[in-house]
């Protein structure tokens, strides 16, 4: 019970604090709303923010599974061996560690004016690749030594080794990848919706600047509440999936 | 019979110098041989070149056992977490291509034979450390090995536990007489066990001495008292004192 309190007692504390400082202090509206202008903000405009929530999660979800297959491919393909390892692998650091910002007008060149979802599911599947192609890797990789000698005892062809032992004994770490990626999948959708900057795909981001361009300013806290609720309930989802996996995977 | 042979075998893993030898064993079919020595003398690396797990760097391994004839017990239980005991114990007929039910029967006659009859479904974490070496044991033996190789099997496990696998171990070796080279650190455990203790120098790990011991196999409850089993034991710790001062 403390746990849902405790929070709970610290939101309730900090807006009230909010509320009445802004009404002590009369700061303009379009600087800092009142929590009940925000409310009120969120209960008028909550079919448009569920409907912007939607677009947003979608991408994000095509970003995950994108990332997830080509995440997983590339990191068989590595596991096959060193020398690929080699090569490939300072591919996907880079890939890694070039901001998703610096990228997005090149994709939305290459997707098309027509088609700006198709460079925001890009963008965020970009962002989401690289936690579950390391951890792929290294789950393929850290299979119990003394399985695998008994796997050469038993004479286990490649394919083998494969099916029954190396991808099972990396259920969890891809798993764990998939919980990371998830949520920078939804970072890399907004960020990328920013970037790409046209009101075509009308996702949460596109709803927070429209608001802002209009110093709307209430409206667009609406939004990032959406957008942060949203957020964690994709987070609370993701550690629940990752949990019972874990129980089917040790069977406990 | 000769099951398997090491001739004058030497093991030098890269940057860490010589690991054993040069070192002689010869393993005579249905006969139990346990391996005795101070920490990193090599008795590991004997029972996988004894596998054909590892390739000796000079000297000769001749192995008898076939592929699939052979079958090695680790001291942990090396259970795949995502397999009930049954999957686990069936594994090595799979990999060999026996049809899924066939081996799952097989598997589940093994279990049976270790005591796990009613721990088929079980996973690993849901068995105690007891129970998965009995598991372990069990998939060793569902090949029907001719060569049996355990590395300090019961090490983990306490007094009594460990006791009562050795009786049982011994008990299902009377029925199909496979060779067992098993290494060990527990001189009594070896006494117990084995038909013949082979005791090695510290690394690189070299033949210290070599005990015989008389009597019954399995064991006769009570053999711990008898005077062969207290001389073989004094016999082999003096054995194993002078292969460690050396």
């Amino acid at each position: 019970m403390i746990r849902f309190l405790a929070p709970a007692a610290l939101i309730g504390a900090i807006l009230l604090v909010w509320e009445v400082v802004v009404r002590l202090t009369s700061v303009p509206a379009y600087i800092l709303p009142p929590p009940t202008a925000i409310a009120a903000a969120f209960a008028a405009n909550a079919p448009l923010l569920i409907v912007s929530a939607w677009r947003t999660l979608e991408m994000a979800f095509l970003a995950l599974i994108a990332a997830a297959v080509f995440a997983g491919v590339l990191a068989l393909i590595v596991s096959l061996s060193p020398t690929l390892d080699r090569a490939i692998r300072p591919l996907a650091v880079t890939l890694q560690v070039t901001p998703v910002v610096a990228i997005a007008p090149l994709t939305v060149i290459w997707a098309g004016v027509e088609h700006p979802e198709r460079a925001v599911i890009a963008l965020a599947a970009v962002v989401a690749f690289f936690p579950i192609f390391s951890g792929t890797a290294r789950g393929l990789a850290s299979a119990d030594p003394d399985l695998e000698r008994l796997f050469d005892l038993y004479g286990a062809r490649p394919l083998q080794r494969l099916a029954r032992l190396r991808l099972p004994s990396a259920a969890p770490f891809i798993i764990e990848g998939c919980k990371v990626a998830s949520g920078l999948a939804i970072i890399g959708a907004v960020v990328a919706e920013f970037v790409a900057g046209s009101g075509g795909e009308q996702g949460l981001a596109w709803r927070i600047l429209e608001a802002g361009n209009r110093l709307e300013t209430a409206k667009m806290f609406a939004a990032i509440l959406a957008l942060a609720l949203m957020a964690a309930a994709v987070h609370v989802l993701f550690q629940w999936l990752e949990r019972r996996a874990l129980v089917w995977w040790r069977g406990r | 019979m000769t099951v398997a042979q090491l001739d004058a075998v030497e093991v030098t893993y890269p940057g860490r110098g010589p690991a054993l030898g040069p070192f002689n064993l010869a393993v005579e079919a249905g006969e139990i041989v346990a391996l005795v020595g101070p920490s990193g003398c090599g008795k590991s690396t004997a029972l996988r070149l004894l596998a054909g797990l590892e390739a000796p760097t000079r000297g000769a391994v001749t192995r008898a056992a076939e592929r699939g004839q052979t079958s090695v017990v680790f001291q942990a239980p090396t259970l795949a977490p995502w397999l009930s005991a049954e999957a686990n114990v069936a594994l090595p007929l799979e990999l060999a291509g026996v049809a899924r039910p066939a081996a799952r029967g097989r598997a589940r006659q093994a279990l049976a034979r270790v005591g796990l009859g009613d721990a088929v479904a079980a996973r690993p974490v849901q068995l105690s450390g007891g129970m998965a070496m009995r598991a372990s044991l069990a998939r060793a033996l569902v090949t029907g090995p001719r060569l049996l190789l355990l590395d300090e099997p019961f090490a983990a496990l306490d007094e009594i536990t460990r006791r009562r696998l050795a009786d049982d171990l011994l008990s299902i070796w009377a029925e199909a007489r496979p060779a067992i080279v098993f290494v060990t650190h527990n001189v009594e455990e070896a006494a117990y066990m084995a038909g013949r203790v082979v005791v090695m120098t510290g690394g690189p790990g070299r033949f210290a001495g070599e005990t015989t011991i008389e009597g019954p196999a399995p064991r006769p409850a009570g053999f711990r008292l008898t005077p062969a089993f207290r001389t073989a034991a004094e016999a082999i710790s003096e054995q194993l004192a002078q292969a460690m001062a050396a």
